[in-house]
């Protein structure tokens, strides 16, 4: 087993070598991390507002998330898991289509047809997830050896969670990526849990790193409440890959804080002492503590930057919630690229039924048979 | 014009498009030197190099999942399944995802991808190395499904498969990869995606057939003829998306139908054509829809050729909707 790479503790001091960021990308990263926070806040009050449907939080991985991510280029591909849409929103996802995705409605890039928290923005390579675990990982696979043959410089960043090392796209992602000296890097977010099961019950592993040793993929093991040795490791990795040296996997040890969704109940598999413990170790609090011990923010920064944040989040909201309804057509819309005869009759059988009752808007036209 | 086995115009439908788009690539289980195990890959590795065609480690769920982001991230690839019956690994990639990728992402992300795949019996393989699944496929909006019966088609639509922007689910017939020649033509052509093939016209009962079935209806229609029975059959060639208006022309044409594959009957692709029929031309229809299948079984082994339709079975059902 790999020692727990660190470079700041849990008071926020130095204790490894720090990577080479500038002030400003600094505390930027802490107003990420924040940002994460106060939109998780929000969609939970939504959720129970009845306003949106579902959300998952990423509270206590947002220094998983963004201190690795931050470590990306544009050019470069993040493969999402689950929760790693703040990550997006830090790369380029616009926060206004972010809550359109949440809110699945009219403006939402993927036409309202995936439930909430799959994000999606093509600007910045992020493809949604698509709720079933691990497939994800052979595509980041693929295409990262689409970018080799294609001499495209760019490396292919593949997120999961400890539940995922368990699936067959784990297994497969991981051995193709080694045979081929693929240009990605695997990151596995150990977040304790996968739903109910701990992630203690996901392996007879010592070590989730450990997994790496079958496939020749090197593996090393971060504290990922540690944004900065996040952002390391994804940086050594990213070198590595693009270096021709092949894939990495970075298990990030972390923690979710909170339920798998707004409808779970976490209280049912695990106790407030673990809980409690890890609530210690908030990212957030540490990497502040850091930026105030270097003078870099002041005292009571992140009560300052949260209302900015809010302001910030509130306005987007507020614009979401008078988006219009979703055409009609969507329902047969990008099964292919062109609607395909049968489709364009069951959509005309339908909308007859529609416009007796009501349903149809205008635009909502029966294709031409 | 070369005379060629339906292999061998699979073989030459991959050169072709390989030669004029670089980003199309081929690989799966030993499709790299060995050429694969009907030979359907020979000399790619040699013509193209191994970075565009190449064998993949051991895995159906990686080869198409990998294929998946290949596909995203600006190439054509072309992955092989060995044989049908070991595609289910895969099954999960193909149906979640690939088929998916489309709608679920507002068509902002596509998955432009061919799946080849030798399917069907008559080759002593047994419950392994035999079976046809197109239903489960056909099932699964997103999807194409295409079946060809001729060289000229396999190549013409394999071309087709590989250019059109969605995944394709291209199955060969196995059993005719060298029992049928015909004459191919040299270079770039298409076959069209949702168009089905008369293969015979007749007046007095109409077979749907695909595949490997294709020849058996044609056996069959000839003997029908000696007594005096005018068939019409009929290629469907792409399952997903079907040609609707060809079959319920090709239906009302005759008023008598047989369909006829070698899957299983239960929900297999012949109740999709019977219902079509029943729900849109039912007062043209003579006769009630007769459907010659494989059965309801695994697929056997030394008994095969029972449990496939052969020219007797078909011609007595064409014999019982004609003297209905």
């Amino acid at each position: 087993m790999t020692a727990l790479a660190q470079v700041i503790d849990a008071q926020g001091a130095v204790v490894g070598s720090l990577p080479s960021l500038d002030d400003g990308r600094l505390v930027d990263l802490l107003t990420h991390m924040l940002r994460v926070r106060c939109v998780d806040q929000r969609m939970l009050k939504l959720q129970r507002a009845g306003r949106v449907g579902f959300v998952g939080t990423a509270r206590g991985l947002e220094a998983a998330m963004i201190g690795s991510a931050a470590a990306l280029e544009t050019a470069d591909w993040l493969w999402s898991g689950l929760r790693e849409g703040g990550a997006a929103v830090m790369r380029g996802l616009p926060l206004a289509e972010y809550v359109a995705q949440m809110y699945c409605n009219a403006n939402d890039t993927a036409k309202g047809r995936q439930m909430c928290n799959h994000f999606q923005h093509k600007g910045s390579n992020y493809p949604s997830w698509s709720s079933v675990i691990g497939t994800q990982i052979p595509h980041g696979v693929g295409a990262a050896y689409a970018a080799k043959v294609q001499g495209k410089r760019e490396v292919h960043a593949i997120y999961f969670g400890d539940g995922a090392s368990s699936s067959n796209g784990f297994h497969s992602g991981m051995n193709f990526a080694g045979v081929w000296k693929a240009p990605c890097v695997f990151v596995l977010v150990d977040n304790g849990w996968a739903i109910s099961v701990s992630s203690r019950e996901q392996t007879a592993a010592e070590s989730y790193a450990d997994k790496g040793v079958a496939y020749g993929v090197p593996a090393v093991e971060v504290d990922g409440n540690d944004v900065l040795a996040s952002f390391a490791a994804m940086q050594a990795a990213r070198e590595r890959a693009l270096a021709g040296d092949g894939p990495t996997l970075i298990v990030l040890k972390t923690y979710r804080m909170l339920g798998h969704s707004s409808s779970d109940d976490p209280s049912k598999y695990r106790s407030d002492e673990e809980v409690a413990a890890w609530e210690a170790l908030d990212p957030i609090e540490r990497f502040a503590a850091f930026l105030a011990e270097r003078g870099l923010v002041e005292a009571g920064a992140v009560a300052r930057i949260e209302d900015e944040l809010y302001a910030e989040i509130d306005a987007v909201i507020h614009e979401q919630e008078a988006a219009p309804p979703m055409a009609l057509k969507t329902l047969v819309e990008d099964v292919y690229s062109d609607v395909p005869r049968h489709l364009q009759r069951q959509y005309n059988e339908f909308l007859r039924v529609a416009e007796v009752h009501g349903d149809a808007q205008p635009g909502d036209g029966a294709f031409p048979l | 014009m070369p005379n060629l086995t339906l292999v061998q115009a699979v073989n030459d439908g991959l050169a072709t498009v390989m030669r004029q788009d670089p980003s199309v690539l081929v690989f799966g289980e030993d499709v790299g030197p060995k050429g694969g195990v009907f030979l359907a890959t020979e000399n790619l590795t040699k013509e193209f190099g191994e970075q565009r065609c190449f064998d993949t480690p051991l895995s159906e769920d990686g080869i198409i999942g990998t294929a998946i982001g290949m596909a995203m991230n600006g190439l054509r690839p072309v992955a092989e399944i060995q044989f049908q019956d070991f595609i289910f690994p895969a099954f999960d990639q193909i149906v979640s995802e690939a088929a998916k990728l489309r709608y679920r992402s507002g068509g902002q992300y596509t998955a432009p991808m061919v799946i080849r795949t030798p399917y069907g019996g008559g080759i002593r393989g047994g419950l392994y190395h035999s079976q046809s699944g197109e239903a489960y496929f056909c099932h699964t909006p997103g999807l194409k499904v295409v079946i060809p019966s001729t060289p000229h088609d396999a190549k013409g639509l394999l071309i087709a498969a590989i250019e059109d922007p969605d995944p394709v689910l291209f199955m060969e017939p196995k059993a005719l990869y060298r029992s049928v020649k015909g004459e191919v033509p040299e270079g770039h052509y298409t076959v069209d995606l949702s168009t089905l093939r008369t293969v015979e016209e007749g007046d007095d009962v109409t077979v749907f057939c695909y595949g490997a079935m294709v020849p058996v209806a044609m056996k069959a229609a000839a003997k029908a003829k000696e007594q005096g029975i005018s068939t019409h059959v009929v290629d469907l060639r792409t399952l997903l998306p079907l040609d609707e208006e060809g079959v319920l022309e090709a239906a009302k044409r005759t008023g008598r139908v047989v369909v006829l594959h070698e899957a299983p009957r239960f929900c297999g692709y012949g109740a999709e054509i019977s219902a079509l029929i029943a729900e849109n031309v039912i007062e043209y229809m003579e006769a009630p829809v007769k459907r010659v299948t494989g059965f309801d079984t695994p697929f056997p082994n030394t008994l095969e050729h029972h449990y496939m339709p052969d020219e007797r079975r078909v011609l007595d059902a064409i014999e019982q909707v004609h003297n209905f």
